[in-house]
C-alpha cells in the first residue's frame, strides 16, 4: 500500500506546480463530470484478473478527480452571486435544451464534497470488495460522474438527467455488493426515489412551457410565476426532494438502504445521496417560487422538527450499528431543513454547512463501522463493548466524530447546529426550541452508542484484534481535518456562501410584498 | 385495349419487397442453405432502405399515398425486418425451424405493414391489414412440432379474424353513411354531417379493431399467449411491427377520416390508454415467463405510445412515431437477449448471468433500464418527448397516470436486472451467439444509449413528418 502512495502525492505536486505557476485555464466542471465517466468505462475494459490494476486505477482518478476540481476552491469569487465558471453549448434544439453547467457559492461546497469522498470510497473498499471489483469501481466513478453533474447543471432538463441516473449505479451497488437485505433495499431505495423524480419530471415539464419553452435554470431563478402554479411545482419538487433528503414520513428507504449498502455505498449515501435533496430545495424550490416557499415554510419547518425528533428517538432505541446512524442522518437532515425554510441568512447558511458537516462526520462514521465490520462480520452494537481496548487509536478517531455529530464546540458540529438554531428561534420561538432538544437527544444516543461499543464489558473475540493500519488511518485523516477546520474557522467556507444565500434570501423576501397582494387576491 | 401502367415511383419499395419474398418461395425449393434467404432479405431490405426516401407521391388513383409520414413507419417497420433476421439466422437452425418460406413471410407481412401506413382508402387499408395479419398467424406457427406454437398461431388467427370481421364491419358503416372508401372524402363528409350514433358505432368497431392490432387492453388477451408460444425471434417481430402498422393507421383514421369528431374518440381512447397501462404494468409484475413479462410490457408500451394519440396534435403524432422507433430497438434488444441464452424463458434463469456473460448482461440492463424510462437511455427520450406533448395538449393528469404506472413497471424490469447481478446461479447459463446476433444486439445497444445521449438523432427529423 505504502508504495502506491508516491502517485497520489505526485500528482499533487505537479498539479499545486501548474497552479501556483501558470493558472491552468480548462473546463474545470466539464472535466470532473466526464473524466470518472470516461475512466469508469474504461475500467470495464480492464481484463477481470487485473484487480490491483484496477484499485490503482480508480484511485488515481477519484484523485485527479479531485485535484482538478481544486480551481473551484482557488478561483472560485466569493463577491458574486451569479453562476461561474459556466459552460453552455446547444444540446436539443427541438427543445431548445443545453449542456449547461456552473456553480455558484451554494453547490460549490458540494462539487468538492463529492471529489473528495469518492476518494475515499475508494480507500475503504480496497480490501473490502472482492467479488466483481472492476464492477464495483466503475459503478462508483459513474455516480461520481453524476453527482457532480447534479450540483453543476444550470439547466434543469441536464440536472433531470444527472439526477435519475444516478440511481443506476447507486442501485447496482447496494443491490449487488450490500448487506444479506441488499435485493429488498435496493429496490425499495429505487422505487422510493423514482417516485418522487417522475413527479418531479412533470413539474419539469409544466416549467419548460411556463418560461417560455426553455429548460434554463438562471432564467427560472428570476421568472414569476403565478401563485398557484407556484404552489402546485413546489409540491412536485417537493415529492423528489422530500424522498431524497429523507424528510419524514417518506423516510423509510434510508435505513434499508444505508444498512444493506457496502461501507462506501453508505458513505456515499449519508454524505452526497440525500444531500441533494436539500440541495433542490436551495436551488430550484426557494428561487423559482419564493412565494411557494414562504407560504409552505412553515409546514416544512414543522415537518422538519417532527423528522429532527422523530429520528433521534428511533435511534434510543437502536441495535444495529448502521442502523443507529442512519436514524441519526434523518434527525440530522431534519436540522438542515429547519434550517433552511427559516428563510434567513443564518438558518441557511447553517442548513448548507450542516450538510456539509453531515457529509463530513456521518461519511466518517460510515467508515469508521466499515473498518470494524471488515473484522468482525457483525453490525450488532452488542457484539462490540470493551472495544476500546485492543483499537485505541480507533476508539480516539471514533470519538472525535461521536463529539463531533454531537455538536460539541470546537468541531465542526457546533457551527452548523448553532447557526440553524439561531435561523430557527428567529423564524419560531416554538419550533426551535423543540429542535433544541434533538441535540439533547443527538448526544444521548452517540455517546450511549460509543459507551456500548468502547466501554462496557470486554468481549473475548474482540482480543487481539489489529487496530487501524495506515490505509484506513489515511482514509480518515482528512476528515478529521476538517472537523477541525471547520469547527474553528468556519468563516473559510461560510465565505463561499456568503453572496449566493444573501442573494436568494432577497429573492424569497422582495416577493413580501407580491405575496400578500397576489395570495391575497388569489384567495379570494 | 390499352391499359396504362401505374405512376409506380411511391410504390417501389413493395414492389422491391414483394418480388423477393415472392422470389424467395421459389428459391426456396431448390436450395438446402436457408440462412442464404436470410442473407438475400436482409439485402432486399437494406435495398429498400436506400430507395424509401426517393418514393415520395400518391398513386393508383389516390389510394395510396407515400408521404413523410408513411415513410417514417416505413423505416421502423425497414429497421424491425433486419433486426429481426439478424437475430433469427442462427435461432432457426438452432431451433430446427428453418423453413425458407420464414424469410418470405417476414417480407411479406412488412408489405402488409407498409400498404397499412400509406394507404389513403380504407380498401387498400384492410388488404395491408390482412396480408399482414395472414403472414404473421403462419409465423407464429411456423414451429409445427410444438404444441405450443400451434395453439398461438390458432389463438392469433381466430381472435384476429375476430377483429377483422369488426374492422369491416365498421368501415362499411361509414361507407353507409359518408358513400366513400377514400379517407380524405370521409373526412369532409364528416365535417359538414353531423355526429349520427351510426358514426359513433363505426367510430368504436374501427377502434376495436385497432387496439386488437396494437394490444391495447381491453382487446390484448392474445398478446401474452402469442408471445410465449411463437418462436422468440418471430415474439419480437409481432411486438414491433403489426403494433407500429397499428398505430399508423391509427394516426391516418382518426386524425384525417375522424379529425372533425375528435373529442368522441379522444373519451375513448383515454379510457382505453389508462386501462392498458394499468392491464400491462400490472399483469407484467406477477409473470415468471420473461416472453410473457415482455407481452405484457408490450401492452404497457402501447398505453403510453397512444398517450400521443389523445394529445390530437401533430406534436403528439410525432412523438408518438419517435416512441415507437426507440422502443423496436430496445424491445428487440431485449428479445434478442432472451434469443441469446439457450435457456433463457424463464426469469429465474438469468441468476448469476452477470458473473457468467457480463457483457450480454450488461446489455440487458441497458434494455432494461430504457424500457423503464431511465435516462441517460433511449427510453427515457421516448417518454420525456410524449410527455412533454401530451401536457402541451393540456392533459397533464394524464401524464401522471402514465408516470405512476411507470413505477410500477421498473418493479418488474428491475426483477430481471436484480436477477441477473444480485442473485447467484442456480444452474451453468449457456449461449449460443453468432455474428449475427451479435451484430443485432450492437446496433440495438448502440442505437438505445446513441438517442439517449444525443436525443436530435431522433427529434429533429420526426417533427416535420406530420404536416
Amino acid at each position: 500500500m505504502r508504495s502506491l502512495l508516491w502517485l497520489p502525492a505526485l500528482g499533487l505536486a505537479l498539479f499545486l506546480g501548474f497552479l501556483a505557476t501558470g493558472r491552468v485555464k480548462y473546463p474545470v466542471l466539464s472535466i470532473v463530470i466526464f473524466l470518472p465517466i470516461a475512466g469508469a468505462l474504461l475500467l470495464l475494459l480492464l481484463k477481470r484478473e487485473h484487480e490491483r490494476l484496477t484499485k490503482i486505477s480508480a484511485l488515481v482518478l477519484s484523485t485527479a478527480v479531485f485535484l482538478l476540481c481544486l480551481p473551484l476552491y482557488v478561483d472560485f469569487d466569493k463577491s458574486t452571486p451569479y453562476m461561474q465558471f459556466v459552460e453552455k453549448h446547444a444540446w436539443i434544439p427541438a427543445f431548445n435544451i443545453n449542456y449547461a453547467v456552473g456553480i455558484d457559492g451554494i453547490s460549490v461546497l458540494f462539487v468538492l464534497l463529492s471529489a473528495l469522498l469518492t476518494i475515499l470510497c475508494v480507500a475503504v473498499s480496497w480490501n473490502a470488495i472482492n467479488d466483481k471489483v472492476k464492477e464495483f469501481y466503475a459503478s462508483l466513478l459513474l455516480l461520481e460522474g453524476s453527482m457532480i453533474g447534479v450540483f453543476s447543471s444550470i439547466d434543469l432538463f441536464l440536472f433531470y438527467i444527472f439526477w435519475e441516473a444516478m440511481l443506476i449505479p447507486m442501485f447496482i451497488i447496494i443491490g449487488v455488493w450490500g448487506g444479506p437485505n441488499r435485493i429488498y433495499a435496493a429496490i425499495k431505495f429505487f422505487l422510493f426515489t423514482l417516485i418522487g423524480s417522475l413527479l418531479m419530471l412533470i413539474g419539469i415539464i409544466v416549467l419548460f412551457f411556463y418560461t417560455g419553452h426553455s429548460f434554463d435554470m438562471p432564467r427560472m431563478m428570476t421568472s414569476s410565476y403565478p401563485y398557484n402554479l407556484q404552489v402546485i411545482l413546489f409540491w412536485a419538487f417537493f415529492s423528489a426532494f422530500a424522498v431524497k433528503v429523507p424528510m419524514v414520513p417518506v423516510h423509510t428507504w434510508l435505513p434499508d438502504a444505508h444498512t444493506e449498502a457496502p461501507t462506501a455505498g453508505s458513505v456515499i449515501l449519508a454524505g452526497i445521496l440525500i444531500k441533494m435533496g436539500a440541495y433542490g430545495f436551495l436551488r430550484i424550490n426557494m428561487p423559482f417560487f419564493p412565494e411557494a416557499t414562504k407560504a409552505m415554510a412553515p409546514a416544512m419547518m414543522v415537518l422538519s422538527v417532527i423528522a429532527i425528533i422523530y429520528g433521534a428517538v428511533i435511534c434510543l432505541g437502536q441495535t444495529d450499528f448502521k442502523r443507529l446512524i442512519a436514524y441519526s442522518s434523518v434527525s440530522h437532515m431534519g436540522f438542515v431543513t429547519l434550517g433552511i425554510f427559516a428563510l434567513n441568512v443564518q438558518g441557511i447558511q447553517g442548513g448548507i454547512l450542516q450538510m456539509i458537516n453531515h457529509g463530513i462526520v456521518t461519511g466518517a462514521l460510515f467508515l469508521c463501522v466499515g473498518i470494524v465490520y471488515e473484522r468482525t462480520h457483525t453490525r450488532l452494537i452488542t457484539d462490540y463493548g470493551g472495544a476500546a481496548t485492543p483499537l485505541p487509536v480507533y476508539a480516539g478517531l471514533f470519538m472525535i466524530f461521536t463529539l463531533a455529530s454531537m455538536g460539541l464546540p470546537g468541531t465542526n458540529g457546533f457551527v452548523g447546529e448553532f447557526l440553524i438554531l439561531v435561523g430557527g428561534f428567529t423564524a419560531s420561538k416554538m419550533l426551535g426550541t423543540l429542535a433544541a432538544t434533538g441535540i439533547i437527544l443527538g448526544a444521548a444516543y452517540m455517546l450511549r452508542l460509543y459507551q456500548n461499543v468502547f466501554f462496557v464489558g470486554i468481549n473475548p473475540r474482540l482480543m487481539g484484534m489489529p487496530d487501524v493500519n495506515e490505509r484506513e488511518i489515511l482514509t480518515l485523516a482528512p476528515l478529521v481535518i476538517l472537523v477541525f477546520w471547520i469547527g474553528f474557522y468556519p468563516n473559510a467556507f461560510l465565505g463561499f456562501m456568503d453572496a449566493s444565500v444573501q442573494h436568494l434570501i432577497e429573492r424569497v423576501s422582495t416577493t413580501v410584498p407580491q405575496l400578500s397582494q397576489q395570495s391575497g387576491g388569489m384567495m379570494r | 385495349m390499352n391499359i396504362p401502367l401505374p405512376y409506380l415511383t411511391p410504390v417501389v419499395p413493395e414492389l422491391i419487397l414483394s418480388l423477393v419474398a415472392s422470389g424467395l418461395l421459389l428459391v426456396e425449393l431448390f436450395t438446402r442453405r436457408k440462412a442464404l434467404m436470410g442473407y438475400v432479405s436482409l439485402a432486399t431490405a437494406g435495398l429498400t432502405l436506400y430507395v424509401l426516401p426517393m418514393s415520395q407521391g400518391e398513386t393508383f388513383g389516390g389510394m395510396f399515398i407515400s408521404d413523410n409520414y408513411s415513410t417514417y413507419f416505413k423505416l421502423i417497420f425497414l429497421i424491425n425486418v433486419i433486426l429481426i433476421v439478424l437475430v433469427s439466422l442462427k435461432y432457426m437452425a438452432k431451433t430446427d425451424t428453418d423453413y425458407g418460406e420464414y424469410y418470405s413471410l417476414v417480407l411479406f407481412s412488412t408489405v402488409g405493414m407498409m400498404l397499412m401506413a400509406s394507404a389513403k382508402n380504407l380498401i387498400v387499408l384492410y388488404l395491408g391489414l390482412e396480408l399482414m395479419a395472414l403472414s404473421t398467424y403462419i409465423l407464429t406457427g411456423i414451429n409445427r412440432h410444438d404444441v405450443k406454437s400451434n395453439e398461438a398461431a390458432l389463438k392469433y388467427f381466430l381472435l384476429g379474424a375476430f377483429s377483422s370481421a369488426l374492422l369491416l364491419f365498421g368501415m362499411s358503416l361509414l361507407y353507409g353513411i359518408t358513400a366513400s372508401t377514400d379517407i380524405y372524402q370521409i373526412a369532409s363528409f364528416l365535417k359538414v354531417g353531423e355526429v349520427t350514433p351510426v358514426l359513433l358505432v363505426s367510430i368504436i368497431f374501427v377502434i376495436v379493431a385497432f387496439a386488437f392490432k396494437i394490444a391495447a387492453a381491453p382487446f390484448h388477451m392474445w398478446a401474452p399467449d402469442v408471445y410465449e408460444g411463437a418462436p422468440t425471434a418471430v415474439a419480437a417481430f409481432l411486438s414491433v411491427g403489426p403494433k407500429a402498422a397499428g398505430f399508423a393507421v391509427i394516426g391516418r383514421v382518426f386524425y384525417i377520416a375522424f379529425g372533425s369528431v375528435q373529442t368522441d374518440w379522444t373519451a375513448v381512447f383515454i379510457g382505453i390508454s389508462i386501462l392498458t397501462m394499468a392491464v400491462g404494468n400490472i399483469l407484467a409484475i406477477v409473470q415468471v415467463n420473461i416472453k410473457r413479462m415482455l407481452a405484457y410490457s408490450s401492452i404497457a408500451h402501447a398505453g403510453y405510445a397512444l398517450l400521443g394519440v389523445i394529445a390530437g396534435t401533430s406534436e403528439g403524432l410525432s412523438a408518438m412515431m419517435v416512441y415507437l422507433l426507440i422502443y423496436a430497438f430496445m424491445n428487440i434488444g431485449a428479445f434478442a437477449i432472451v434469443i441469446l441464452l439457450d435457456n433463457g424463458e424463464e426469469i429465474s434463469q438469468y441468476a448469476g448471468l452477470a458473473k457468467s456473460h457480463p457483457v450480454a448482461a450488461a446489455m440487458m440492463l441497458v434494455f432494461m433500464f430504457s424500457l423503464t424510462g431511465i435516462p441517460p437511455t433511449a427510453g427515457f427520450i421516448g417518454k420525456f418527448n410524449l410527455f412533454v406533448a401530451v401536457v402541451h395538449a393540456g392533459y397533464t393528469w394524464l401524464v401522471i397516470i402514465a408516470v405512476l404506472f411507470s413505477v410500477i413497471s421498473a418493479f418488474y424490469y428491475l426483477r430481471v436486472i436484480m436477477n441477473m447481478y444480485m442473485r447467484p446461479a442456480t444452474h451453468e447459463a449457456s449461449i449460443t451467439s453468432s455474428p449475427s446476433l451479435w451484430l443485432a444486439l450492437i446496433v440495438t445497444v448502440v442505437a438505445v444509449l446513441a438517442i439517449g445521449i444525443l436525443p436530435s438523432i431522433v427529434l429533429t427529423g420526426s417533427s416535420l413528418c406530420w404536416q
